[in-house]
Formats: structure tokens, sequence, C-alpha cells
């Protein structure tokens, strides 16, 4: 395979890859502050998106988008009073069951708020027809935002997880519930941040991803199975492993279409998935008996 | 007991079947009863939705100018969601409990493959809006379709890259129904036109990134690329390409068949070559053409009413109505099999899609005239003229 | 007690007729179709029952089982494995009912599997699918064990939607029926529409009695242990991994045949019966009639599927059972359908105020 043909898949599979990985460190949060895998969690990428372009119409892109991120974060707030807090008995199976609820309802209400059709954020540089050539491979400007947002995402969460304090607390949640009351850290609450942040998070990543993919109010749900199998990949709970594993997904991705058909290329990450599960339940880079130890 | 239980289960589920009962079978005088079964939500809602729109539209205004034989239109809408299981429930039940004379739809060429038979047994008029070959092909004598072929099209495509001196080009396509159906066809008319398809790509229908597939296909030093779906996928064609730098000719299917996903590939859909109906450039006909005043008044009245865009899609259920009304008043009575007979015998039906010429063997009644090779310049639709 | 183990399923046979009957009287037959329909995916959903409520297994993928058993069936009833009049060896197969001689679209003649021969092979890729997804997958439990019947689910999904000879996206639409015995056929078409009904209340029927043995006996204690906890079954000597594996199985079996029988009831199948969506619907009505419950799976699973296939959801089906799925299991984890602990409690009311 020619050189530049090999940066080009790369080029595709480090942008996806890293859609997938903000994906799964949103699940990582809302994870690590529970142990509740929040199945709705592509819904908030779409909703951030959709919710941006709606907005985009009526004011500068950089306020919308902004905008966006704070209203889906409201709207992951919702999710957790109305749908999380008042299951009593919470086992495991009832939780995914409610999940898995809100994303159907979440995603039926984007249908009937927006509609069926596509939509796409305007390009943040450049128009569609824009090209930028890299290390021999032309990828649109947008792909270098899309990089660069998540670049930021995963630089700025780490940082509030270590250095500020409603991290710190959010962490003291994941390790141990009871201690973390016991300190006075107000463990409701921080579950209802957690799902903020994720929710935030997510909107962010749809936005920047926006101009290239297109957005439809259905494209939630498959995200939310790529972000989940990397979240898995990298060993549930761990949010850097999840960046290295997301990176890894979306370049066997980009590469599988010069083996397999292109229909199958979303077969590849099931695959890998099945394979982790099977195989490895603790992910690659996770500890054997992974437990939720908070590690972001 | 258990038992009571079903019993309480049993009043329950007759109540509810009560509330459902039948009102009778269809008298020979009161409303025509006409079924229709669109994918208005689903994959397939951008062909279900403008369909139904269109359906309601027009038979609101053909009952307002007193019906036909003086007797109104009553139409009976049902969402299959794009799925042949509900597609054939509902047949059955626009059938068997509502008596509908004739059924518009269904939006897919899957869901109307799956009820064609019971069309056609129960001697109930389907008028598909799907386009496969199958549909007429055995020929069923109850079953039309109104979609142009996607045989006319490939072949309108590949004459346009004769002129243009194209030999070898690259192929993508939707893994849905319309994208297979169409690369069928390109593959099956290639060979004669001397078109060599040098690469091939069939893609997840909703996929979000086809750089990996154009880039393929670059590599294969193709003169063209025919692109056969419907969205997302053909704005993602055409921004992809410009942003890979792949600076060859982008052809489409009659799938792009509205001005919105011109407006979604914004700079990118410049240039795009594709077949199409009449409809997107009904204004740019000349004022004697057969089609232009149905397409100008389809338009206005859509637009103004709905405040969006027309669409080549809805134009179907507009046809399939139009010519059952058509039918209803030649045959000069509502009976299954007279208006059956009378649609068979239409000639020169002026619809969105084409004018239709119906015969015994010919259930589809447009060809190779349904169609213009439209481009886009400046991100409006127009006629393609060689330069 | 032998009678009050079977007397509720004696009143729904009754049921059952009686429905029927009330049908044709009031000449409202055609809902018998719909009613069909519903009942094989209620058969799908005792089969999910069984495996989430008896051995608290949770399956994202179930319809991935019920997809291939009907592809299978469709498959091998419609290729052609020979042309007509082919040598000796097809026409002994031929006079031993393997292999049946139809014709196809266009009147030509073909040779194909008989429907027997194409349930009993759809049977076999279905106990091979389910065993090996099953023998990993029990190991696995809460989210992993969801996402991985996720994933198959999707795999079969993707499979059937990307295959040629499997229809891609518009799937089978000429599957012939299937003569059971004598007049007895598995047909779409009006004139059988009695009969088909009752074809399908007869697997149902079979599967009560089953379920009605099954829990009552040694093996339905075991899995009742293994629900309540794992560990504990397990330190009494119960084989955990070999009882979720059979109960995974059967559950599989469940499905496809349902799969095979209401494929050739309507004639075909698409792809649309194995997405994601029609396992997640099958979890909503089994959790909605009490996980436990397999009168409950069976009652949601005929009502919400004859209410869906009406098109009484219009365009919010999907929305109508993600909210049933949070309603259930916010407000009534343990299901609608308890109208036993109702009428006992009206029964002793009565008991009482009789003997005062």
């Amino acid at each position: 395979m020619p050189t530049d043909q090999i940066v080009q898949y790369c080029f595709s599979g480090i942008t996806v890859g890293s859609i997938y990985a903000i994906v799964a460190i949103g699940f990582n949060i809302i994870y690590n502050t529970t142990g509740v895998i929040n199945f709705a969690q592509g819904e908030f990428v779409v909703l951030g998106a959709m919710t941006a372009i709606t907005l985009a119409a009526r004011m500068p892109l950089a306020l919308a988008v902004g905008l966006a991120a704070l209203i889906t974060a409201l709207i992951g707030a919702l999710v957790e009073l109305l749908f999380i807090r008042p299951a009593k008995q919470p086992t495991v199976l009832r939780l995914i069951i409610i999940t898995i609820g809100v994303s159907i309802l979440l995603r039926e209400t984007a249908l009937h708020v927006w509609d069926e059709k596509v939509h796409a954020l305007p390009f943040f540089t450049g128009t569609e027809v824009s090209s930028v050539t890299l290390l021999g491979a032309h990828v649109s400007p947008q792909v270098l935002w899309v990089l660069g947002a998540c670049a930021l995402i995963v630089a700025g969460l780490s940082l509030f997880f270590k250095f500020t304090l409603p991290g710190r607390a959010m962490r003291a949640c994941a390790a141990n519930r009871t201690a973390a009351q016991l300190c006075g850290i107000k463990v409701r609450w921080m579950v209802t941040a957690s799902f903020m942040l994720s929710a935030g998070v997510g909107a962010l990543a749809g936005c920047v991803i926006s101009p290239v993919t297109q957005t439809q109010y259905d494209m939630g749900a498959p995200l939310a199975i790529k972000g989940f199998t990397v979240a898995i990949l990298g060993g549930l709970g761990n949010s850097v492993a999840a960046v290295a594993a997301g990176l890894l997904l979306g370049l066997l991705e980009a590469f599988s279409i010069s083996l397999f058909p292109l229909a199958y290329q979303d077969v590849v990450a099931i695959v890998v998935l099945l394979a982790v599960l099977c195989f490895r339940p603790s992910g690659l880079f996770g500890r054997r008996d992974a437990h939720a130890f908070g590690e972001f | 007991m258990k038992c009571l239980q079903w019993f309480a289960i049993a009043a329950l589920a007759s109540v509810v079947g009560g509330a459902w009962a039948a009102e009778g079978a269809e008298p020979a005088s009161g409303p025509i009863k006409v079924g229709c079964i669109f994918s208005v939500t689903g994959p397939a809602s951008n062909l279900g939705a403008p369909e139904k729109k269109t359906a309601e539209m027009l038979v609101e205004k053909i009952n307002a100018a007193g019906g036909v034989l003086g007797r109104k239109i009553q139409l009976i809408v049902k969402d299959s969601e794009g799925t042949p299981e509900k597609a054939i429930s509902f047949a059955h039940q626009l059938i068997d409990e509502e008596g509908v004379l004739a059924i518009i739809g269904p939006s897919t060429s899957g869901e109307s493959l799956a009820i064609k038979n019971i069309c056609q047994e129960n001697k109930t008029i389907l008028l598909s809006c799907a386009a496969a070959e199958k549909i007429t092909d055995p020929v069923a004598p109850y079953v039309f379709k109104v979609a142009p072929k996607d045989a006319c099209a490939a072949q309108w495509i590949f004459q346009t890259m004769k002129e243009l001196g194209i030999r070898r080009i690259g192929v993508l396509a939707s893994n849905d129904g319309f994208g297979l159906a169409g690369k069928e066809q390109l593959e099956k008319y290639a060979p004669q036109d001397h078109i060599e398809i040098a690469g091939s790509e069939v893609y997840d229908k909703a996929t979000t990134d086809l750089t990996g597939a154009l880039n393929k296909i670059k590599g294969q030093n193709v003169q063209a690329v025919v692109n056969w779906s419907t969205v997302p996928a053909q704005a993602l064609v055409a921004k992809n390409m410009k942003q890979l730098g792949f600076d060859v000719p982008l052809f489409q299917s009659h799938g792009f068949a509205n001005i919105k996903y011109v407006q979604a590939g914004g700079a990118a859909a410049n240039g795009t070559i594709f077949p199409a109906g009449r409809m997107l450039i009904a204004d740019l006909l000349p004022e004697g053409h057969p089609q232009k005043r149905v397409l100008m008044e389809y338009k206005k009245e859509y637009e103004a009413r709905y405040h969006e865009d027309t669409s080549t899609f809805g134009g179907h259920a507009y046809d399939a109505l139009t010519i059952l009304a058509e039918a209803i008043r030649k045959a000069g009575s509502a009976a299954p099999e007279k208006v059956r007979d009378a649609i068979e015998n239409l000639q020169g039906v002026v619809g969105t899609a084409g004018v239709f010429n119906f015969s015994k063997t010919d259930h589809n009644g447009i060809g190779m005239a349904a169609f213009e090779m439209l481009t886009v310049k400046d991100g409006k639709f127009a006629l393609y003229k060689r330069n | 007690m032998r009678s009050r183990r079977y007397a509720p399923i004696a009143g729904l046979v009754f049921f059952v007729i009686a429905l029927q009957l009330a049908l044709s009287a009031t000449g409202t037959a055609y809902y018998l179709t719909q009613i069909t329909m519903s009942v094989y995916y209620s058969l799908v959903a005792l089969g999910l029952c069984l495996l989430m409520g008896y051995a608290g297994q949770i399956s994202l993928g179930h319809a991935g089982f019920f997809a291939i058993g009907g592809y299978t069936s469709a498959f091998l009833t419609t290729h052609p494995v020979a042309t007509s009049g082919g040598g000796s060896a097809v026409r002994l197969l031929q006079q031993l009912g393997l292999l049946v001689e139809r014709q196809d679209l266009y009147g030509n003649a073909i040779v194909n599997l008989s429907p027997w021969l194409a349930l009993a092979i759809a049977m076999a890729v279905t106990t091979a699918a389910a065993l090996l997804v099953g023998l990993p997958v029990v190991r696995l439990r809460g989210h992993y064990l969801a996402m991985a019947t996720l994933g198959f689910g999707i795999i079969v999904y993707r499979v059937v939607l990307g295959t040629a000879g499997l229809g891609e996206a518009d799937g089978f639409s000429d599957v012939p029926p299937f003569r059971l015995f004598g007049w007895l056929e598995v047909n779409g078409r009006k004139p059988f529409a009695a009969q088909n009904y009752y074809i399908a209340w007869t697997l149902v029927v079979i599967v009560m009695l089953l379920g009605a043995n099954l829990v009552r006996s040694r093996v339905g204690r075991a899995l009742r242990s293994i629900r309540e906890s794992e560990e504990a079954a397990d330190a009494l000597g119960v084989n955990v991994a070999r009882y979720k594996l059979t109960v995974f199985v059967l559950s599989a079996w469940l499905a496809a045949l349902a799969g095979v029988f209401a494929t050739h009831y309507r004639g075909g199948i698409g792809p649309s019966e194995a997405t994601a969506f029609k396992s997640i619907r099958y979890v909503a009505i089994v959790a909605a009639g009490g996980m436990t419950n397999l009168w409950g799976a069976l009652t949601m699973g005929v009502l919400l599927n004859f209410l869906s296939l009406r098109g009484v959801f219009g365009s919010y089906d999907d929305a109508v059972f993600g909210a049933i799925l949070i309603a259930i299991m916010l407000f009534a984890p343990d299901g609608l359908v308890r109208l036993p602990r109702l009428f006992r409690r009206i029964r002793k009311k009565l008991d009482g105020s009789l003997a005062a």
C-alpha cells in the first residue's frame, strides 16, 4: 500500500477513534461515580450537536457550541434526577434497562423536536471543500479541530479530577461511597454532577464532529455501542486507557476496509467487543479485579 | 384462581377489540376507501414522510372539488416504519377490516414485495411507490408501480458518460434496497456501454465517513465516481471527495432529489450530475411542456402548506392517487376489477414522474422519458447541458 | 396437586377457543392474523422470560435467534438445491419427502428442501449459535452480559443485511407455506387463518405446559436458587454454569421456532426482525409482564405486539416501548400482571365476609 494511502487511513482512524474515546470517557465518568453504565451516552452527543445547530442559526458559532454543551449538561442532570435517582432497589439489571429506556426516549424526543433529516454544523474553519495536506494525506481542517478538541477535553478532565475539589470529591465517591459520605461529600449531588459532566463532554464531541459526519437523530445508539466497546477495551473506569483503546479501534476500523468489504466495517467493533468480553473482560489495560477504583 | 385472571384479560381484549370493530362491508355509495402504507418514520422516512403529506394534501383537494364520481375519497394512512412485518400486518388490516379499494405504497421495495401476493390474492389494487423490478416482473394483474425504473437512471448516467468520454468509473452504493438495486443495474448495463467499473464499494447506509472507501477508489485511477444512495451519504460523498482532493466528476442517482441535499453538501455539491424527475426544475421547463402545469401546481401547494421543499419521492404518492382517481373515473365505478382494467388501459396520464402509459405487460407506465439529466450550479438545480 | 397446576392452562385453552369463536360470530375474524403474529412474538418473550426471570440473565440479542431460525428456514426453502428432474439421488430424496419441487416467481420448476428438513437444520444452526455465544457468555454478568448479547444480535443483523444470498436489505418475500401434516399448513392465506391461529396457540400451550412443570421441578428450584444468589446455589452443589447454558439454549430454541413458523406464516422475513431494537422490545415485554412470570410475558407479549401491529402507537411505537421500560423499572419492578395476587385478596375478603 502506498504511504500516502496509509497516512490517509491513519487520519480516518484517529479522527473517528477520538470520538469513540470521548464517548468512552463519558461512560467512565458516570461509571466511576455511580457504577452505572449509561446506555444513553450516545444520545447526549446527538442532542448536543442538534441543539448547537439550532442555536447556530441565531448566534455566533462558538457561543452556540458553548450554550449547547450547557443545555445538554442540564438535560443530563434531568435524566439523573428523573430516572436514576428514583429507582428503588437498583439492581444492575434494572439500571441497565432504565438507561436503555432513557436512550430510546431521548432519541424519540430528538425525532419529534427536530426531525428525521440530516443536519450539520457549519465548519469551524473553512468550508465543505477545504482541504489541508498533512504528511501526504488530504483532510478537512475540521479533522484538526476534532483532534484538538479531544486532546483538550482529556487534558481538561485530568486536571479537573486531580486538582479541583468537585473532581476529587467524585473520585472519592467512586473509591468508597460510605467513606465519602462520612467526609461530608454529598454523594447524591456528585452523581448528578457526573451525569452533567458526562453529558457536557459528549455534547462538545458531538458539536466538533458534526460538520464532518453530519448529525441525524438516530446516530446515538451505534455511537454508544462503539463507545462502550472502547471503554471495555481500555478497562472500564480507566479513561486514559480509553483514549488509547479508542485510537486503536479507530485505526482497526479504518484499515479493515483494505481487507474486508466496507459493509462489514461496523462488525469489526463488535468482534473486538466480544473478543474482549470473552477473553479479557478487564480490558487491555485494566486490572484483573477491575472494579471502579476511580482512576481517571 | 388464575382462571379469573384470564377471564379478566379476555374481557379487556374484547373491549379493546370491540373498539376497533369494522363498520361493515363497503357500500356502493359513500366514501371510496383508499389505504396507504408509508414509511413515515424509520430508516426510509425521507421517502414516506413526503409521500404521506402529499397524499393527504391531494385527497383534500380532490374531495374539495367534489370527489371522484361524486364520492369522497377516504384516505387511511398507516406508518409501517419501513419494516415488512408492519407492512404485512397493515395490508391485512386495510384489506380485511377496512375493505379498501386500493393500497398506495409501500415506500420501499422490501415491503412492496412482502405484500405483493397478499394484494394480488385479495384482489386489492396495489400502487407501489417503490422501484424494484420484481414488483412488476412477473406481472401480477392487481399490482402496479409508479416509481421510475432504476435501469433507466443507470442508462442515462452511462449515456452522459459516453458523451464525456468516461470509460473507467468507481461505484459507491448504500446497503439498503435502493442502493443495492441501483448497483445491480449499473453493473448490468456497464458492459454494453463499454464502461469499466474499476472499483465498487457497498457502505452502510448510516455511515459517517467515506474517506477510506473513496481513497481506495481513487487509487484505481477512475475518471468518475457514481454514488447510488439517499441521505445522508449523498452529501457525505460529495464533501469527502473534495476534502480528499479527489477531483473527478461525481454522478449521483435519482435519489438526489431534494434541494436540501444540495444544501447539505454546500459548495461540494456543485457540479454533481444526476438523472432526475422534472419536478426539481419545473420552473425551468418551457411553457408548453405537458408536465409543467401539474408540477408547478404541486410545488406551489405543497410548499405553501408544509413549508418545506418538494422532493420527487412525494411525487410518487401524487402519481399513484392521480392514476387511481383517473381510473375510477374512466371505469365509471369503484369495483376493483373494473378499476384494475381501467388502470391497465390508461394512456397519457400526466404525473410528476412523467407521462404514464400502462398496458397489460407494462404495469409501470414510464420509461427513459421519466428522467432529465440535471446538475447543480451555484447551489441550485439546473438542466445539464454538455458544453 | 396436578389439577391446580394445569388449571390455568386449561383456562387458557378455553379462552383461546372462545376468542376465535367470538370473533367468527361477530364477523371480525380478520383479527386472527394479527393475533397469530403476536402469539409468535410472545413465544420469543416466553423463552426470554425463562432466561431473564428464572436464570437471571439478561439478553439484548434475542431477536438474533428469531432471525437465525427464520432466515435459515427461508433460505433453505427458497434456494434451489437442484434442477427439477435432476439425477436419481434427487428423485429419491423427493420421494422421502426431504426435497420438494415448486415453482419459483417466474414459473420455473425448482427443487428446494422440504420445510420439515429446513426446520430441523434451522434448529441445529440455532443450537450451534446458542452454544457458541452461550459458553463464553454465561460467565459474564451485568453490563458485560448485556453488551455481549447485544453484540451478538448486531452481528446477526449485519450478516443478514450484508449477505447477498440472504436477500440483503429486502430479505425474503416468497417463502412457501409449511405443510405440517395432511391438510394442516402454516400458511398466511385467508382460508387458513383459523388453522394457523390454533397452530400458533398450540405451540404456546405446549411451552406453558413445559414451563409449569419446569418451574415446580428440581430444575426449576435450581434455577430459582441461581437467580436469588449464584454463590449460594453454587455452594449447594448446583452446577450453575450448566443450568444457565441450558436455559440459554432453550430460550434460543423457542425464539428460533417462533422465527421459523412466523416466516412461513408471513411468507417472508426481513433484516428488521434482527435489529437491536426488536431485542429491546422483547425485554420490555418480559419486564412489563414481571420477569419471573411466564403468564405475564405471554399476556404482555400478545397484547403489546397486537397493539403495535395494528398501528395503535402510530409513529410513537419506539417511544412507547422505551417509556414502558422506564416506567416498569421505576414504578412496578415486579411487572404489571399481578392479578393473581389481586384476586387472591378479593377471594380472601369474600371468604371472610361469607364466614362472618
